[in-house]
This record gives structure tokens, sequence and C-alpha cells, in this order.
């Protein structure tokens, strides 16, 4: 399957056109983008520090990835309709990126992963999962995460 | 008292004609820069909305505070140290940009904010710590830190672009003044500057 047609459509679409030919738009929305990188940074990191015993450890995990499931949830809608118009703004380029296939490969398996092995591991009943377990989860989920955001930023460097 | 020359002297220094032109090390200070918004910016706005009585409610403001304070200022020190570096790498057309300036002075602004959070309603955070929705002056410290770091992270994105360079004349009068571009600007247009 080659997808390199598809990325050429992207980028003639209207939306992508429009995004691509303004002189504010790609800014704007990458501004968006990154603050919505924030807040997810947030989301995920307090409860993946307090399941590896460094964050708020008088709270409950599940109690803190209940809390923080929501604003997780947000950002990461935002971080994908922000993400979807830089696409389609420069689809070719990103097909023949390195980076760009390194951060969405990485972006599934960590959406995959928080989805269902996290939620399942956060949410649990208390006594059944073991601090080791919850180790090995929020290691995962941050170096998921971190391939997401290393490999987005490295997006932007390749020429 | 124009900071330029000391701008130009610093970006005639070896070290910033180094990273400058490096290959590698400058986009990896920018990603530890850019990736450190998670771990500062993430826990700082956790600690806000905690602040607003958003979310975290049933969880003290002095745990999220003594718990999660050490990864704000690891972050907050990784932040500058990155950041000094970045302007350090291209520092006359950072000095010269008006988002970059904007952003110096909501840095000043969010560290005024945090000065006078911590020197008034944090002082008797006691008396409200296990307050699902702490008082006013809270919740104002809180909404003023969230919004200027918001501004201070869009100024920074902003900074890349050369709209508004000093290079790029003729410019509207208020932009260079506001900028401190040196330029003639009865010349022509592409005329000598």
């Amino acid at each position: 399957m080659n997808l390199l047609p598809f990325a050429q459509w992207c980028e003639a679409s209207t939306i992508g056109n429009a995004i691509r030919t303004s002189t504010w738009a790609f800014a704007v929305i990458e501004s968006v983008h990154l603050l919505a990188l924030a807040a997810i940074g947030g989301a995920v990191l307090v409860v993946d520090l307090r399941m590896l015993g460094l964050g708020l450890s008088e709270s409950r995990v599940r109690d803190l990835a209940r809390d923080a499931f929501p604003w997780l949830v947000a950002s990461l809608v935002v971080m994908l309709v922000t993400g979807v118009g830089l696409f389609l703004s420069e689809a070719t380029k990103c097909y023949y990126s390195t980076p760009f296939w390194v951060k969405m490969t990485s972006l599934a398996l960590a959406m995959t992963f928080t989805f269902t092995v996290r939620r399942w591991v956060t949410l649990a009943d208390e006594g059944r999962v073991g601090p080791l377990a919850h180790k090995a989860v929020a290691l995962v989920s941050l170096a998921l995460w971190f391939g997401v955001g290393a490999g987005g930023r490295w997006i932007g460097f390749s020429a | 008292m124009s900071l330029l020359p000391f701008c130009q002297w610093l970006a005639d220094t070896p070290g910033s004609m180094a990273l400058h032109e490096s290959l590698y090390m400058y986009p990896l200070v920018e990603s530890a820069h850019v990736l450190t918004l998670c771990v500062f910016v993430g826990v700082a706005a956790t600690f806000d909305l905690r602040l607003l009585g958003i979310t975290l409610r049933n969880v003290p403001v002095t745990d999220i505070k003594r718990r999660l304070g050490p990864w704000m200022s690891a972050g907050f020190v990784v932040m500058v140290i990155t950041g000094a570096l970045l302007f350090y790498a291209i520092p006359v057309r950072s000095y010269q940009n008006i988002f970059f300036r904007v952003k110096v002075v909501m840095l000043i602004a969010a560290g005024l904010n945090a000065f006078v959070f911590h020197s008034n309603v944090d002082r008797r955070v006691a008396e409200w710590d296990r307050d699902p929705v702490p008082p006013r002056a809270a919740r104002r410290a809180g909404a003023a830190s969230l919004l200027l770091w918001a501004v201070i992270i869009v100024c920074g994105r902003m900074i890349a672009y050369n709209w508004f360079d000093c290079d790029k004349q003729p410019q509207r009068h208020i932009v260079n003044v506001a900028e401190g571009c040196v330029v003639d600007e009865r010349a022509p247009e592409g005329g000598p500057r």
C-alpha cells in the first residue's frame, strides 16, 4: 500500500491548502498544539509519577487517574484536531519524514496502551496491582509519550 | 542604554557560533526546551487548576506543593538553562524579536504573580489547605499563572517566525520601535538600513 497519493490528496485538500497558504494559520494551530502538549504532559505525569512513587504519594492512584482522565482526553482531542490540521498542510513532507513515522507509531502505541492496560491498572481496586506493575506501566507510558513528543519536535528539523 | 552591542558581542563568541551552526546540538537543546514544557508547565498547570478548585479537589494544596514542587522546580531549571542556551545561540535576532520581548515581559509578570502568591495568601495556606475551592486570592493567582504561561508558550513558539524581523523592512514604525530595530525609515523600500 502506497500512502504517497493519499498524502498528496491531503495536501491539495481545501483545508490543507488554506492552512499552507495562510501566513498565520500554521503558527496559530501549532501554538494551540503546544498548549495542549503542556496540558497532556501534566495529565500524564501526575498519574505516572504517582505510580513511580515520586509524586502525590498520599493520594490513591485511582483517585488521581479519575481526576486526570478528562484532562487527558480533552488535551488529546485538541492535540489530534490541531495535529491533523498541521499534517494536512504539509502531508507530503511528513510522508518523507522519518520522525513523523516514529511519532505516528509511538502515538498509536501510546493511545492504545493508555486506554487499555494503563486505564485498567490505574482504575483497578486497591491492592490488586503491585508497585512493580505500577512502575512498569508508568515507565512504558512515559517512554511512549516521550517518543511522540520527541518525534514531533524532530519533524520540524528534518529538511 | 541598549543591550544590542552586548548581544552582538555574544553572537561573535565561539560558543554562540558553535551552537548556532551545530547540526545536532541546537535541535537537541530546543527539543529539551519544548519537551520540558510537559514537566514544568504541565505540573504547574495542575497546581494552578487545584488553586482554581477545578481538579484534585480532595488533595490538600500543601500535598501537591510538597510532592510536585520539586518536579516543577527541576522543570523550571531545565527550561531556564535550555532557554538561555537558545538565546545564546541566536542573541541579536532574539533580542530584536517582538515575540521574544513579549515573552520576557510575561515571564517577569509570571514571576511577580508567583511572588505575590507566596508572600500573601500562600502564607495562610493552613487555613484553606483542604478547601475544595481555595480563597479568591489563590484562585486569582492560579488563573493569572495559567494565562501567563499560555501566552509565554505561544510567544515562544512564535519567535521562530520572521514576520516582524528587523531585516524585513519596511515594517510599521511601532514595530521597529518595539523591537529596537536600527533602521532609517526615510530610506526607500529595499534601501540601506
